[in-house]
């Protein structure tokens, strides 16, 4: 198929319904209502389910209920509906429902604001709801990315019977960029959900899907059955990129999303300046890929790593626990739905080589100076 | 080419992001990597609409940045706005028959582009924002007139009417950009 130029909101939507997610509901909220809008339309057509509900707190529990069914199920929102959804996503990962949540940050905490963010961080990959849980948390840096990442979350939701998160900030959902949507989509196999979905008990016995155990030791066992499943997801499913990491960098950036792709710029200018820098950027936030970044990290010539993102610092911790102090880490930020400039992270990355090794630094600026 | 960036501004309603959307169509059509951002943030009715469009061989990073090529301002509010936004060299064309002042800077070219007179000569005031990509095609060379004439064709190519108003000024436009070029070699 030709590429086609869409707005991410619209790409995501679409890929939702060629990944076979033809179950969606909704409540509107900036940034991300294209979904609600593009689906609206595209819903019918391909005789799938599109529903308005009064509010994401009905979203959560709707999606509960058509999960049961064993259907594929999306939803989207951003960030202060996602919270609001909160309920229903710890008692979807407790009964073990496979969903697709898309979450376009905006600026918090509160009602915030409505520019992008990623200080969603803590919410996506360490909880948000209560208990013993993990999502499986997917972050594209691009629309194409964010396509080709909603179609295998619908993919891995029904893999791990676990909901899955896509966060983009709120560049992800308004940006148009080319995309090219597979043109045969097919997927490895999953096992039947003919165990234990709702779908009528004529014939058989009726299942029941709770997350409700009295028990101690029954609710134990629940628990237990759902970290083997996120251990299984930290041997299978981290994904990551490397950008222009090598035997120069001094300097490590750690960094997701749209934050990510500024910091590549970034990169590129300094290479150009003679300072050469290299870009980890983790694709799956959770798992996170602690043992890659704890690799590319503690190479001989990392002297610094610098974690840039567009929160007050969330990832960062992540990314301390990686290293654990085998390197300082460093922590860049703006928040509130400001979006640094690659000017502003190629600052923060001169001051931080020049602190740390100032001579050398001087030595090789003037040498690329002279050379141009 | 090396990257390209260029900011659309005007109030809503002038056609602006219709404007960077065709532009970056027609760099989808030539094979190379776009990227369109709007602005978005509140905003009131009537109040400032801007776009940006990235178009490179190269992928493209960052999608926002401090300073862009080229900035296409069609009202005042954005003529204030942007001109301090345009990096040294770089290029403004100015919406002649709305906004009546020029830059003072002296490191950018600038061209007047009396776009809302243009198109209303031509028939329809709303075709101003085309006559303003032609001038900026023109200008720049960075995609081919004949490809945009055919996103053109493609996308706005319904009403008849229509289309020859957009592709009447959009030959106007490419002329004045080619010769705001010309001055600036001259000069």
């Amino acid at each position: 198929m030709a590429k086609v130029l869409m707005k991410g909101n619209e790409a995501i939507a679409e890929a939702a319904i060629r990944a076979g997610a033809n179950n969606y509901f909704c409540y509107p909220i900036t940034p991300q209502t294209e979904v609600a809008e593009y689906l609206a339309k595209r819903m019918p057509e391909v005789g799938g389910v599109f529903l308005q509900a009064e509010s994401e707190v009905a979203v959560g529990n709707i999606v509960f209920g058509a999960a049961s069914t064993g259907k594929r199920v999306f939803t989207t929102s951003s960030s202060p509906g996602i919270s609001l959804m909160q309920e229903a996503i710890s008692y979807m990962a407790g009964a073990q429902l496979p969903c697709v949540i898309l979450n376009i940050m905006r600026g918090g905490p509160g009602l915030g604001g409505i520019l992008p963010a990623q200080s969603d961080y803590f919410q996506a990959t360490k909880g948000g709801g209560h208990g013993d849980y993990r999502l499986l948390v997917l972050a594209p840096s691009t629309i194409q990315e964010a396509v080709d990442l909603t179609m295998l979350a619908c993919h891995l939701a029904d893999k791990y019977r676990n909901p899955v998160m896509i966060i983009g900030d709120g560049m992800i959902g308004q940006m148009m960029e080319p995309v090219e949507f597979p043109e045969n989509y097919t997927e490895p196999e999953l096992p039947t959900k003919d165990t234990w979905a709702a779908t009528g008990a004529k014939g058989r016995k009726p299942r029941v899907i709770k997350s409700l155990f009295l028990d101690p030791y029954k609710l134990e066992d629940n628990s237990v059955v759902l970290y083997n499943k996120y251990q299984q997801m930290k041997k299978d499913e981290v994904r990551f990129e490397l950008y222009k990491t090598s035997t120069k960098n001094k300097v490590l950036i750690v960094s997701y999303g749209t934050m990510a792709r500024i910091c590549q710029t970034v990169i590129d200018e300094l290479e150009e300046e003679g300072v050469s820098v290299g870009l980890f950027r983790p694709i799956t936030v959770y798992p996170f890929p602690e043992a890659a970044l704890e690799k590319e990290a503690t190479r001989k010539n990392i002297d610094t790593v610098l974690t840039v993102e567009m929160s007050m610092g969330q990832m960062v911790e992540d990314v301390e626990r990686a290293i654990a102090r085998r390197r300082p880490v460093e922590f860049f930020g703006r928040t509130g739905g400001i979006v640094p400039t690659p000017d502003e992270v190629k600052k923060q990355i001169k001051e931080l080589i020049k602190k740390k090794h100032g001579a050398k630094t001087r030595q090789s600026t003037t040498k690329s100076k002279k050379k141009g | 080419m090396p990257q390209y960036e260029v900011l659309w501004a005007g109030f809503g309603g002038q056609g602006i992001m219709v404007a960077g959307q065709l532009l970056a169509y027609t760099g989808i059509k030539e094979g190379k990597n776009v990227v369109w951002i709007p602005s978005y943030g509140p905003e009131m009715r009537g109040g400032t609409a801007y776009c940006t469009v990235v178009v490179s061989d190269k992928r493209i990073g960052s999608p926002i940045m401090s300073q862009v090529k080229a900035a296409c301002v069609f009202n005042r509010p954005s003529f204030d706005k942007f001109c301090p936004k345009i990096k040294p060299g770089g290029l403004l064309l100015v919406n002649s028959s709305l906004i009546n002042t020029t830059t003072d800077r002296t490191d950018i070219t600038e061209i007047l582009v009396p776009a809302n007179k243009m198109a209303i000569e031509a028939g329809n005031v709303r075709a101003a924002n085309i006559a303003m990509l032609g001038a900026f095609v023109g200008a720049t060379g960075i995609i081919d007139p004949k490809n945009l004439e055919a996103v053109i064709h493609e996308k706005l190519g319904a009403k008849k009417a229509v289309l020859g108003t957009n592709l009447k000024v959009l030959a106007q436009g490419l002329e004045i950009g080619k010769k705001g070029i010309r001055q600036r070699q001259k000069a």
